[in-house]
């Protein structure tokens, strides 16, 4: 059944959507929601890495940002004037990955016998920790510019093809938003792939197994240490990859892009999606970076028109709407929009008990 | 000095405590192959201390064990299952939100290998151990009689049925020795008759069975031996019925049940 879903998700009506979508954005609402959209997918790839380690091994990390900052200033030191490096995408991406790994073993391993509060807290200063490190790395030795950031970094690049450039193709013009949308599904579809994998596999149950009950899990021979290593490990490699990426699509990183918040709204789409469910996890993803930025565009004019003038700031209201959706839905889909299957009939109020107790009334009675 | 193919596992002047409580005292116990075991004794008399510190979930603090042979004193977990010790908890500790199936399945984790790689590309060795797990796992549903549950989440399972999936996803491990916190608490009669059979099938299939249960008839009906603490020592050991006239037994009891 699970094969199934697989097959739906890459249908041929759903490729050609994805494939026609960036055009289908561009001519209904212009450019920026196309970068809006790459916006998202960046996002979602975040989501699914930290899906691994919150949603499948039950391990709370509130400094997951971090993974993906060490992806983005791999990308930007060796792909910018700063060092004067220049380094091509096909290896500093997959270095920025295999860095950002290194450093989910090195939270990892510390942290191993925490749980809980405790992991949360711990993983959310190792968070700060590294945000703070590339904000003062600029003195003695200057090597991430502090809080000035890098800038001029190289564009995305595969041999000559840059996906910074515009190109015609067949009387089209396919801009920079356009391919790197492209690029960026790519990366996606991959992501989902090896965590639908995973998932279905004896890692994935592993995983699963330890976040039910840990102790369990060990007496049944299931090497906690190495499998929880292998979460935070998995999950931080999604996140440096989209580091990269992201580094190589804006141009510009500062260690500003990697604070507590993002963190924050990253697990935030792991759970208002559906903890578990990579299906949840992707619509979380597109729900909290669309549905921000529709505010943002539409709460000025709606004020303009109704009140004459802009009475609230259109960013704080659009972080007041962002509360107040997450705690609805909290409410009433605590298991999030579209939960693992697992995950809904562990939230279902009709509880085994009662079932139980009914069948053995229906047995009695017979 | 016995030799060493007699015992499946000994314990050595075992020793535990809890600050100043003392769960075990100089403890020493020795399995053989193949029998059924029964560990007795009143409430907080060390017993599920004592499966605590053979399965590894608690480091001893004085003595040793053996098992098959080798020592075993201060190991993992997952290592002590790999050697062969399984067991179940006297207050039930399946995966709640998975399947009956798939809490068997992570009972084959340590008898299987494939790693991420396995995982990614399915390949056909991958696939034909996934299919073996299913397969093994379905067949230990159908051993210990609850097939028709295999969808079933953990946690809507009868309490009965808890127990006996417990024992599956232990079996699935492939033990020499299968540990039994208190499998029949909690069961009407008729279910104990059949784990009762059910642990003779065990049994006769070569596993060497430890068992604790305050169910005197059980033990009674079942073990070869049995071996009696009271707080946290060893007061009486031997066949069942010398055990139940044995003085010490009946104080520590104080006329209750076995008595
Ligand atoms: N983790 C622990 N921390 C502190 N004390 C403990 C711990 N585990 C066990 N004890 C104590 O050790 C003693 C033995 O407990 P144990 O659970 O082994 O008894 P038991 O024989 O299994 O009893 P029961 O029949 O009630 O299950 C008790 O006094 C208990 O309070
Ligand atoms: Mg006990």
């Amino acid at each position: 059944m699970k094969i199934n879903l697989n097959s739906k998700l890459f249908n041929a009506p759903i490729a050609i959507a994805l494939l026609a979508l960036p055009f289908i954005i561009d001519a209904l609402f212009g450019h920026g929601w196309v970068r809006i959209t790459d916006f998202a997918l960046l996002y979602i790839m975040l989501a699914l890495g930290l899906n691994i380690v919150v949603g499948y091994a039950g391990l709370l990390d509130l400094g997951y940002i971090a993974f993906f900052a060490v992806g983005a200033y791999t990308y930007a030191l060796l792909g910018s004037p700063q060092f004067g490096l220049h380094w091509p995408m096909v290896v500093t991406l997959p270095l920025g990955a295999l860095i950002a790994c290194g450093f989910g073993v090195l939270l990892g391993a510390p942290t191993l016998k925490l749980r809980g509060d405790y992991l949360a807290i711990v993983t959310l200063g190792f968070g700060e920790i590294i945000r703070i490190f590339l904000n003062n790395l600029n003195a003695p030795v200057n090597i991430t510019n502090g809080p000035q950031g890098i800038s001029a970094i190289d564009p995305l690049q595969i041999g000559s093809f840059s996906f910074g450039n515009s190109y015609e193709w067949m009387g089209m013009r396919v801009d920079d938003v356009h391919l790197h949308y492209y690029l960026f599904l790519a990366f996606t579809l991959l992501v989902i792939f090896v965590s639908r994998r995973l998932e279905d596999s004896r890692i994935g149950r592993a995983w699963v197994a330890i976040r039910e009950d840990e102790v369990a899990a060990s007496a049944m021979g299931v090497n906690t240490r190495n499998i929880k290593l292998l979460a935070f490990a998995m999950g931080a490699t999604f996140g440096g990859i989209s580091g990269g990426l992201f580094a190589g699509f804006q141009g510009f990183v500062s260690p500003e892009s990697f604070s507590l918040m993002e963190s924050i709204m990253v697990l935030c789409m792991v759970v208002l999606g559906g903890m578990g469910n990579v299906g949840g996890v992707v619509l979380g993803g597109v729900i909290l970076v669309a549905l921000p930025e529709l505010f943002r565009n539409a709460a000025g004019p709606v004020q303009q028109a109704l009140l004459g003038k802009v009475v609230v700031d259109p960013e704080s209201l659009r972080m007041l709407m962002f509360g107040l959706a997450l705690i609805l839905v909290m409410l009433w889909r605590p298991a999030g929009l579209w939960p693992s299957t697992q995950r809904r009939r562990e939230f279902d109020a009709d509880d085994g008990v009662l079932q139980q107790e009914q069948e053995t009334v229906y047995d009695a009675s017979k | 000095m016995t030799p060493p193919s007699e015992y499946l596992i000994e314990l050595r002047n075992v020793g535990k405590h809890f600050g100043g409580v003392v769960a075990l005292a100089d403890v020493s116990l020795h399995i053989k192959q193949g029998e059924i075991y029964g560990l007795i004794g009143p409430n907080g008399a060390g017993k599920t201390t004592l499966f605590n510190v053979v399965t590894g979930l608690y480091q001893l603090d004085s003595g040793a064990f053996d098992f098959a042979g080798k020592r075993y004193t201060h190991c993992k977990p997952h290592l002590l299952a790999q050697a062969g010790i399984a067991r179940t908890f006297q207050n039930i500790r399946l995966f709640a939100n998975m399947s009956a199936l798939e809490n068997i399945m992570v009972g084959r984790h340590l008898r299987t290998h494939t790693g991420i790689w396995g995982a990614l590309t399915r390949h056909a060795a991958a696939r034909a151990e996934e299919r073996a797990t299913v397969q093994r796992a379905r067949e230990l549903l159908d051993y210990v009689g609850i097939d028709r549950a295999h969808q079933t989440l953990a946690k809507h399972l009868s309490y009965g049925e808890q127990r006996r999936l417990e024992i599956a996803r232990a079996l699935a491990t492939e033990p020499k020795l299968l540990a039994l916190d208190e499998p029949a608490a909690g069961m009407n009669a008729t279910e104990t008759v059949a784990l009762k059979a059910l642990l003779q099938k065990i049994r006769a299939s070569g596993i060497t069975v430890l068992l604790i249960e305050h169910d005197v008839k059980l033990i009674m009906g079942l073990c070869d031996r049995v071996a009696v603490l009271d707080y946290g020592k060893k007061i009486a050991e031997g066949v069942p019925e010398e055990v139940r006239r044995d003085k010490a037994v009946i104080a520590a009891y104080l006329g209750g049940e076995v008595a």
